[in-house]
């Protein structure tokens, strides 16, 4: 007997293709470069993703299709979110040049593993089974990991490591339970047949569903950093390296975004009514604990931490209401706090230098009076997170908020408007420590200033107004992943 | 019939080697008693028609895995007295432990939650029949993708794992052979001559 050889169709899965094979030669020409040239690295690395990105245009499809058998797909959420990893990490790559620089940790393993942490996040987004989620997830949080302890002179760095490296392993475990569980179940591990062998099953096997539910929706909410499994957030935004707290608070979550559909939306659709419940509980939980905390922190990271928190819970919001217009704009709320959170950790950048590490709040008094654009850039990020108008956190909150009244759940509604006002303090506060404090003495030396940072860090900021005003753009392209 | 033999020989085999692995007292005759364990259920694996796992188990477990082993284990110079101190102190843990999972196993097996088609029993397999084909006729055609991303995971442990250990001390002294070679004699001999003494 011969065993039949079919060759899936690779051509979908040329952006990850072309990812690996530019990461590789990343990583060989990095070893013969001096430390001097080390730009050339950080060059041919953004040109990776942006090689990438030009990949995924090349090869979108009209409908969605699919490969490997079944377990790859590539739709129209899966362009759009790549094309949003591979952008918001060529912004982060760029921002943390001199801060590397400056700490002695420019070198080349930083883009190869920021390189193979993107590509991971690309698996998580095509991923259409169970196996393809984890193995990406694992090629993701294995990076960070490694990023994280990088600056292996910093004693906060490799504790942040550790722990992170700890619950990411517990999280992992979660999830791989309640991935055996449904594979116990239903006998495969492709997620369309885990759908239609769920639907059939559910009213045989109600118990044991929504045990294995519990398990994903946890192992989920760990890695998207959901209260009450959001213990790490803070102490490994604190404590690893602001470049890598930047990479950390931004793509990623466009990531955990994907697997949340990819699990929840195309897996277990029928399980809905559990999972929203479950889902519901943990956003209240989020926005109430990370809005409130936030206002305590005096670290600007570790707020920032837990203003991502609050976040997630806005995010789980429109993933909660299960409706298609809920994930359009989860998905836009996703995609616009990424860019958002880029900006703020990228200003924090610039203000670091040789032997002076800004991170807290109080090292940003007096911005204005030394480096008044960069004030402005962070006080659009400030109001955007705070979802002011016309930047598009506002915009981003209004539709989540929408997709939640539609589905007749007003009073969720009006307890997201109630968290978001007192979220509002602790963002207005950094903006009126920039404006109204006097600045600290060690703070009054200029920064330097780089110019292709400056003119991205400009771009990426005055894009949030840009998008705040003309949302339609973007947001049409989100309503169209889900229809 | 024949199966049934060689099946139950190993079987019973392999459970006694693995028992042996952890009473021995001598840590490297439990690691070799570990080898035929590993050995014993690489047969019963054969005899389910899964030779590919059979030949890598032995291959990889035995072949290269337990020599590392053992080589570990001469190395260490381990204290076997202090290591069975605590052997009857938890043994009533450990077999409550493994009566748990004894008791979680056989709930799995026998309920209708989980999908084992216990009722039919497998037809064997044609003689001509490749267990490896088959193998490799999913793993590289449906299963590429997830191959290739598991061998990209081990990439990314090797370089974590170099770029976070590896240091350049720069108060090692070592030796640079081509220069040694290359030494004459002038280089570091220096003949003094010294006036013979008087008495």
């Amino acid at each position: 007997m011969t065993a039949e050889f079919v060759q899936p169709d690779l051509m979908p899965a040329l952006p990850e293709m072309v990812m690996l094979a530019m990461t590789c030669l990343v990583l060989l020409v990095d070893l013969f470069l001096p430390q001097e040239k080390r730009g050339f690295t950080l060059l041919l690395s953004v040109a990776t993703l942006a090689l990438v990105i030009a990949a995924v245009i090349a090869v979108a499809p009209v409908g969605a299709v699919s490969s490997f058998g079944g377990s790859f797909v590539l739709d129209q959420l899966a362009v759009v979110l790549k094309i949003a990893t591979c952008a918001v990490t060529i912004l982060v790559f760029v921002y943390s040049r001199d801060y590397l620089a400056d700490n002695d940790i420019y070198k080349g393993e930083y883009y190869v593993l920021g390189l193979f942490a993107t590509l991971g996040m690309m698996v998580m987004i095509s991923a259409h089974s169970f196996l393809l989620v984890y193995l990406g997830l694992e090629l993701l949080s294995l990076s960070l990991y490694a990023m994280i302890a990088f600056n292996r002179n910093s004693l906060s760095a490799s504790e942040s490591a550790m722990k992170y490296f700890v619950l990411g392993a517990m999280a992992s475990g979660l999830l791989l339970y309640g991935i055996s569980i449904f594979y116990g179940i239903t006998g495969t591990l492709d997620l369309n047949q885990v759908g239609i062998s769920i639907s059939a099953q559910f009213a045989q096997h109600p118990v044991a569903l929504g045990f294995a539910l519990t398990f994903i929706v946890v192992g989920l909410s760990f890695k998207l950093g959901a209260v009450p499994f959001h213990m790490w957030l803070p102490d490994i935004y604190q404590g690893s390296p602001t470049s890598v707290t930047l990479f950390i608070g931004t793509a990623p979550k466009i990531a955990g975004f994907a697997m949340a559909i990819r699990l929840l939306v195309d897996g277990l659709g029928d399980l809905q009514v559990d999972w929203s419940q479950m889902l519901l509980a943990l956003a209240i939980a989020s926005m109430a604990i990370g809005n409130i905390i936030a206002i305590a922190q005096t670290n600007f990271k570790r707020m920032l931490a837990y203003s991502t928190i609050s976040h997630v819970g806005f995010i789980l919001l429109g993933i909660l209401s299960a409706t298609a217009n809920g994930y359009a704009s989860a998905m836009f709320y996703t995609i616009t706090y990424a860019i958002t959170a880029s900006v703020a950790f990228g200003v924090l950048l610039v203000l670091n230098r040789k032997g002076f590490e800004a991170e807290n709040i109080s090292d940003l008094s007096g911005l204005n009076d030394s480096n008044p654009w960069y004030a402005a850039l962070l006080a659009i990020a400030m109001f955007s997170m705070a979802g002011v108008p016309p930047t598009v956190g506002f915009y981003a909150k209004l539709s989540v908020l929408q997709a939640v009244v539609q589905i007749e759940m007003i009073w969720l509604a009006v307890a997201a408007v109630l968290f978001s006002v007192i979220g509002l303090f602790y963002y207005l506060r950094v903006i009126k420590v920039m404006y109204f404090d006097q600045p600290l003495p060690e703070q009054t030396t200029t920064i330097k200033e780089a110019l292709d940072v400056k003119l991205l860090l400009s771009a990426n900021s005055l894009s949030l107004i840009l998008l705040g005003m003309f949302p339609s753009t973007l947001m049409a392209y989100c309503i169209l992943s889900f229809s | 019939m024949i199966e049934t033999v060689i099946f139950y020989v190993f079987a019973v085999s392999t459970v006694i080697t693995a028992t042996a692995v952890v009473t021995v007292r001598n840590p490297v005759h439990a690691a070799l008693f570990l080898v035929l364990t590993f050995f014993t259920s690489a047969i019963i694996w054969l005899s389910l028609e899964a030779e590919f796992l059979a030949i890598s188990l032995v291959l990889v477990y035995v072949g290269a895995v337990m020599v590392l082993f053992i080589f570990v284990v001469m190395m260490l110079d381990i204290n076997v007295a202090r290591l069975r101190e605590g052997f009857v102190r938890y043994l009533p843990l450990g077999l409550l432990v493994a009566a748990i999972m004894l008791g979680l196993m056989l709930s799995v097996v026998t309920s209708d939650v989980f999908v084992l088609d216990l009722a039919s029993e497998p037809v064997p397999k044609p003689a001509d029949y490749s267990n490896t084909k088959a193998l490799g006729g999913v793993l590289y055609t449906e299963y590429v993708f997830a191959f290739e991303i598991a061998a990209v995971i081990l990439l990314v442990a090797i370089i974590a794992a170099i770029s976070l250990t590896m240091r350049k001390r720069s108060q090692t002294k070592y030796q640079n052979p081509t220069e040694q070679i290359r030494v004459r004699k002038a280089d570091r001999l220096r003949v003094v001559k010294m006036p013979s003494e008087d008495k």
